[in-house]
């Protein structure tokens, strides 16, 4: 326990999440607002085609794959997961999915980031925020896929604690009611990925990322042909 | 019934020069930016070719337009859960490389350059990387006039069903241009195919448009419209395409590309059609049919039942006048000397094209071609352009309309020749023809003086309709309050909205008669 309530540790995990959820959220509604001829996803596949398809394709099912596993794995209250299964479960399935995804990801992340940093037209064309934002992402990704062997090493000895230590954290931010200390005993590759993963949040307004918020699911309910008029109508 | 009214074309390729100045134009006008280098919202073509971007036409490869499904008008590249299944990486999208990689020349150097024994060169500079280009290996006018080996041109989708042996030998060759810009389509694809619905069809005018700060990029316009008349501004990271010069058009004034075509070959014009029919004529089985179901859409602007019909869409007295006056529905409908380019893609075009006829009139006029029991009008099967390339592009095929049109486009000069060179009225072309003398009057008024009184009536645009308060926009045009230029899609907004334009009552005014 630190008895410092300004301690760097709760800074980091206490005051540091209100932050990056805080600019997360005002920032994405700021920039909707006023620069919406900035939002967009900012393909460069009109660009370069090569490899795009198996590459996007494996980078974003990976990615929307994990952060759904965060979402669900991470923030279900304890007790609900409990009628679910195990904590040792949970443990396992996280460990697996994980895996899977993270690597899905993994390839197609790289492949995507070679093709930024190394293909003339994507890099020259390119701006810093986007270089910066996708190797972000996969230093995040990379950090995670680093937590599968000491997670894989506390599930042998039986332990669930850190994968419940972890959630019980994240549901005391989402509570209001931080309590960093839950973190004081993780491992150091645990909070290192915790703190890249934030620091997403806290970019995500400046960068193409917000073209998550998009995601068109409206067009599969949406008639085809859109017609707009001029003419002002009595509401 | 549903009236609406659509801002259409037509383009008589039968004058056209290929002179390029529309697309200089357009391109002077509206994609001389970044981003958009590689981009002709209008471009002209030499046919047979295979085009900007390279074989647009065949849409076995790149999934443009409609097809049915079990009778059922679907998009070619899929419907709407496909659309999202795709949505990271779009399998249909052209590369630039499609198009070409723009470039520009390094011009600078000629002067910069250190004194040396050779001249210094211009060497070309890609725009979009900045980087020297090695060579140029391809541009938006390639094959111009016939460029290039006829192994390459002839993978052009409309030499379908033609034997193109033979017209890749030298005294069969032939030519003709194809300018294209958007269609401005009645049932367009890159409208359906756009999963953020950013692009729309103007109730007015029937222009298509892509709201720019609705659009996020997702491009499945682009690999949609089967024309390849939507583009993707890689700097913007939004789509861009024609936007038929709405602010001149608004203000009467004719297109860019029309206004400055040296040939007069493009009209502009307005015509009505029955909205609550589109999808059941964008459906018809037979794609040899669309043509003449697209024609049945249209509405004679004359027919009193017509005019109230509109009258009750609010569309106002100024675009019915125009409608009336269409130089588009005259060639069109009347005339039956316009036609759709690829109606068989179902979006139902309107820029409409006359086929040319040039190649024909010198050997016509040395009476070298074999003619009909008229003696003027040559057999179809004995013109230099074959009538079956001409209907692959224009009428999905179906010759006899096409047939038809050059008859009547010949019976019209030998008609006027008759009269002006020998002083003798001579009907005998018309009358096989199946015209009057009244219409071949009016065609040679149209095609060959082509006024341009005659070429553009275009209605102004109705501002005041746009307003819910006339009076309290007086004296605010270009003055506005903050971010007001846009006006933006945000229902929930975290600043303050503006406030109604002015404090006047609403409530109209009595006739002072009815006191």
């Amino acid at each position: 326990m630190h008895d410092n309530v300004f301690s760097l540790h709760n800074i980091l995990f206490g005051v540091y999440p209100y932050v990056c959820l805080s600019v997360f959220i005002i920032g994405s509604w700021l920039r909707f607002d006023r620069e919406q001829y900035g939002w967009k996803s900012d393909s460069t596949q009109l660009l370069s085609k090569a490899n795009m398809r198996l590459a996007s394709n494996l980078f974003h099912v990976g990615v929307l794959a994990i952060f759904g596993g965060h979402f669900v794995g991470l923030l279900t209250p304890h007790a609900v997961f409990q009628m679910l299964m195990s904590d040792m479960g949970h443990q396992w399935v996280a460990i697996t999915a994980g895996t899977i995804f993270g690597l899905t990801a993994l390839v197609g992340g790289i492949i995507l980031w070679l093709r930024r940093f190394t293909n003339a037209r994507i890099s020259i064309t390119g701006r810093g925020s986007d270089k910066f934002v996708l190797t972000w992402v996969m230093i995040t990704l990379i950090l995670g896929l680093f937590t599968i062997p000491v997670s894989i090493g506390h599930a042998g000895h039986g332990d669930p604690r850190v994968v419940t230590a972890m959630a019980e954290w994240i549901q005391s931010i989402v509570y209001l009611y931080p309590q960093p200390a839950y973190l004081e005993g993780v491992d150091t590759i645990f909070k290192l990925h915790v703190l890249a993963g934030m620091t997403v949040f806290l970019i995500f307004p400046f960068t193409r990322l917000v073209h998550i918020w998009s995601a068109p699911i409206g067009y599969l309910a949406r008639s085809y042909q859109i017609v707009r008029s001029k003419r002002y109508r009595q509401t | 019934m549903k009236v609406r009214a659509q801002f259409a074309f037509v383009f008589n390729l039968d004058k056209c020069i290929g002179c390029h100045t529309c697309s200089v134009t357009c391109k002077n006008t509206w994609t001389n930016r970044k981003g958009v280098e590689y981009v002709w919202f209008n471009n002209v073509e030499s046919k047979p070719g295979i085009g900007y971007p390279k074989n647009w036409e065949n849409q076995e490869k790149w999934k443009g337009g409609w097809t049915l499904v079990d009778g059922k008008l679907e998009l070619k590249s899929g419907g709407r859960a496909s659309k999202l299944l795709n949505i990271f990486a779009n399998p249909d999208l052209p590369e630039i490389d499609d198009y070409y990689d723009p470039f520009t020349y390094n011009y600078a150097h000629l002067i910069s350059a250190p004194l040396s024994e050779a001249t210094p060169t211009a060497r070309p500079v890609s725009q979009v990387t900045g980087q020297p280009m090695e060579k140029i290996k391809w541009g938006p006018n390639w094959e111009d006039i016939m460029a290039g080996p006829w192994v390459d041109r002839s993978v052009d989708s409309n030499m379908h069903n033609i034997q193109k042996e033979m017209y890749g030998q030298f005294e069969n060759t032939f030519h003709t241009y194809l300018p294209r810009i958007c269609n401005h389509c009645l049932n367009p694809a890159c409208v359906a195919a756009c999963p953020s619905g950013s692009i729309y069809k103007r109730e007015e005018d029937g222009i298509v448009l892509v709201d720019q700060d609705k659009c996020r990029g997702w491009r499945f316009c682009m690999s949609s419209c089967p024309y390849k008349k939507v583009f993707y501004n890689w700097e913007s990271g939004k789509a861009e395409k024609c936007i038929a010069c709405y602010p001149r058009v608004e203000s009467g004034m004719p297109t860019i590309c029309s206004e400055s075509c040296v040939g007069r070959i493009r009209y502009n014009g307005i015509m009505l059609y029955d909205a609550d029919r589109i999808e059941e004529m964008a459906s018809t089985k037979n794609d040899q049919d669309l043509y003449e179901a697209q024609c049945k859409i249209f509405l004679n602007p004359n027919d009193p039942e017509v005019i109230a019909a509109a009258q009750r869409e609010g569309i106002n007295k100024d675009t019915i006048i125009a409608a009336q006056k269409s130089p588009i529905y005259k060639m069109a409908i009347d005339w039956k000397i316009a036609f759709p380019l690829h109606p068989e893609f179902r979006t139902l075009p309107m820029v409409w094209y006359v086929p040319p006829l040039s190649p024909v009139q010198s050997q016509l006029d040395q009476g070298k071609l074999p003619t009909g029991p008229d003696g003027v009008i040559p057999l179809s099967g004995s013109m230099r352009l074959p009538v079956q390339y001409l209907a692959n592009l224009l009428t999905a095929g179906k010759e006899a309309p096409i047939v038809n049109a050059l008859n009547r486009l010949i019976a019209m000069r030998s008609y006027q020749r008759m009269k002006r060179v020998e002083g003798v009225v001579n009907t005998t072309a018309i009358k096989a023809a199946g015209m009057t003398e009244e219409m071949a009057q009016d065609m040679y008024r149209y095609l060959a003086i082509a006024n341009y009184e005659d070429r553009f009536v275009i209605p102004t645009g109705h501002e005041e309709e746009r307003l819910e308060d006339p009076h309290g926009f007086q004296g605010q045009n270009g003055f506005t309050f903050g971010n007001d230029s846009s006006v933006g899609i945000s229902k929930i907004t975290l600043f303050p909205r503006r406030r109604k334009e002015s404090m006047e009552p609403r409530s109209e005014p009595t006739f002072a008669g009815d006191r």
